[in-house]
């Protein structure tokens, strides 16, 4: 009895946007209507020793309005389809005005091998303190984002998330790719410009924003760490966003973020700066705003 | 060599699942599974080719177990000593089970067992290996991490392997499946061992280059080969690279049309559509999708 098969080449598959590409368009649809998938059933305690030590660190003593979601949400999958690439949106309950804003944000993935992903700082100019961005996540973990609004008074929100399966790993694809490209940034604008409306903008760095901690068992080297560290966006002569990173955020850090397009403002500049102090700057043309 | 083996034995991984492809040519079909402590592993494909001197084994499978079934298998089929090991790619359900079978003394004879791989095999696993030992503990149910060890012979474009009245041929190939993809190519019975350069049942898995993996198809399909060995499923008489092809191509099409339509990374992985007819889709498509995505935003053009 033969103990495997040997199969002949199975026929074509068909997708249903190949022939109909308005079909997926719909399914998107749909899908940004859908809630998020819920079995919370595994969810440990919030109350960490990493987020202990943290909290002690960033904040001492000092009051957090935990979970109310009034001021500030967090946006994170139930599970990291690719560890490498957690999509991650800090998301503001209000537009940023002078009286109230959110001045600072900060990111914090409880299991990783440094907890603080990232720090944002804003300004009432920011338009509105959104922003998302792709963290690698090492294993099932808390993931918070702690806001500072204008005030001084700090609030919280966070999910748990679980890790990738299959192989996936919190590593970079195409190190080699990424060197190559290195330093090259992509910015863009995401909406329609208007003035005194928060308008969506994305930079993008190619970098390997690569760690160091791993070593390769064969030359026994340790890969020296090289990462982004600050990403500095002005628009109009005045710094709107400034972001200080590590390598929890993934290979090609990408950022979306507001700003508030006002007559006489014609151009954003983002300036990178990564662990061997490079530093890669890059202008977007805002053009004319409408009113 | 007797081996005594001390872990779970695994009906799946017993010597007797090798079969013979073609004269000299054996192999195992793993389960188109996840790893788990069920399986022990056994989720993949491996093999080996004999020639008049020497044996040389290709990928080892997910685990210490794996590793020990192949040794054993090996053993059964041929008293020829082993002079090569060779693993495809780096992934821990091919290379989990090297540990064990270069520990177990299967060169059997006064032959150096040569363990190759792509020369970019051994960086990438390093930055892999507290993930990868983190994940097959938890999936395998083990009570510690496993060993992992990488092949220290790296190769890089093309090395003939002489087993006697019989070459192999290894090849590496530019970032598609992983950035250190290598297939071995015997062409005494042209038969090809793809890695996971071809998936066939259990759905491709994107963890290099989706643009670089469908830019290399046509010239592995130029191999000729009469037979394909895919890393998951079972082998391929004749082309087996069709249904691959579709699949990679229409995920392309369809992260691009979400990248021109502005949808963002969350989203996207929401609205691209499941194929039907693979299998551990549920695990890899929307995985897919996010690599594919951070891969063509780059693309130039927009
Ligand atoms: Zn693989």
């Amino acid at each position: 009895m033969p103990l495997i098969r040997v199969d002949t080449p199975r026929p074509a598959l068909r997708w249903p946007w190949r022939a109909r590409p308005a079909a997926w368009l719909a399914a998107l649809a749909v899908a940004l209507l859908l809630p998020g998938l819920a079995d919370a059933a595994d969810e440990p305690s919030a109350e960490t020793e990493q987020w202990a030590g943290v909290r002690q660190f960033l904040f001492a003593d000092r009051p957090i309005a935990d979970g109310r979601g009034d001021v500030v949400e967090l946006d994170a999958p139930f599970r990291a389809e690719d560890a490498a690439v957690v999509p991650i949106g800090l998301k503001a309950k209000a537009d940023q005005t002078p009286g109230r804003y959110i001045r600072k944000m900060w990111l914090v993935v409880d299991k990783n091998p440094t907890p603080i992903a990232a720090s944002f700082e804003l300004t009432p100019e920011s338009g509105r303190a959104d922003i998302e961005t792709r963290i690698r996540l090492e294993e099932y973990t808390w993931v918070r984002v702690i806001a500072e609004t204008s005030d001084g008074m700090l609030h919280m929100a966070r999910k748990f998330v679980r890790a990738a399966g299959g192989c996936s790993a919190p590593a970079g694809k195409d190190m080699e790719a990424a060197l190559a490209r290195l330093g090259k940034v992509k910015f863009k604008l995401e909406g329609d410009v208007q003035q005194g409306k928060p308008t969506l903008a994305q930079v993008m760095v190619s970098h390997p924003n690569n760690s160091g901690m791993q070593m390769d068992q064969v030359t026994r080297l340790y890969v020296p760490p090289h990462y982004v560290r600050r990403v500095e966006v002005a628009y109009a002569g005045k710094v709107i966003l400034t972001a200080d990173v590590d390598f929890s955020i993934s290979e090609n850090p990408n950022f979306r973020f507001y700003f508030l397009p006002q007559a006489g403002g014609s151009e954003l500049t983002a300036k990178v700066l990564d662990s061997k102090d490079l530093s890669f700057t890059s202008t977007l043309s805002v053009g004319k705003t409408g009113t | 060599m007797l081996v005594v083996s001390l872990l779970p034995t695994i009906a799946s991984a017993s010597p007797a699942d090798v079969s013979e492809v073609a004269p000299g040519v054996f192999v195992h079909i793993g389960q188109v599974a996840e790893a788990s402590a069920a399986n022990a592993g056994d989720t993949s494909n491996w093999g080996f080719v004999v020639g008049e001197r020497c044996v040389a084994v290709i990928d080892t499978g997910g685990s210490a177990a794996t590793g020990s079934a192949l040794r054993e298998a090996v053993r059964a089929h041929t008293d020829r000593p082993v002079c090569a090991i060779v693993i495809t790619h780096g992934h821990p359900d091919h290379l989990l089970g090297l540990a064990a079978v270069a520990e177990g003394g299967i060169a059997a004879g006064e032959l150096a067992v040569r363990q190759l791989a792509h020369q970019r095999l051994a960086a990438a696993v390093a930055a892999r290996t507290p993930a990868y030992r983190t994940l097959a503990q938890r999936q395998l149910g083990l009570a510690g991490p496993p060993q992992i060890i990488v092949p220290g012979e790296r190769v890089d474009g093309e090395v003939m392997l002489d087993l006697g009245g019989r070459q192999l041929r290894l090849q590496t190939w530019k970032t598609a499946h992983t950035d250190h993809d290598l297939t071995v190519y015997d062409s005494q019975t042209r038969t090809l061992f793809a890695g996971d350069l071809l998936f066939v049942t259990h759905l491709p898995v994107v963890d290099g280059n989706l643009s670089g993996w469908l830019a290399q198809t046509p010239a592995l399909r130029q191999l000729g080969s009469l037979r394909t060995i895919p890393g998951h499923g079972p082998v391929v008489k004749g082309d087996g690279w069709q249904a691959q092809t579709e699949y990679l191509s229409g995920l392309r099409h369809a992260v691009r049309e979400a990248l021109k339509q502005r949808v963002p990374l969350q989203h996207a992985v929401e609205a691209v559509p499941a194929p039907d007819g693979w299998q551990l889709t549920e695990v890899y498509h929307r995985r897919n999708v996010t690599a594919a995505y951070a891969e063509l935003e780059w693309e130039d053009g927009d």
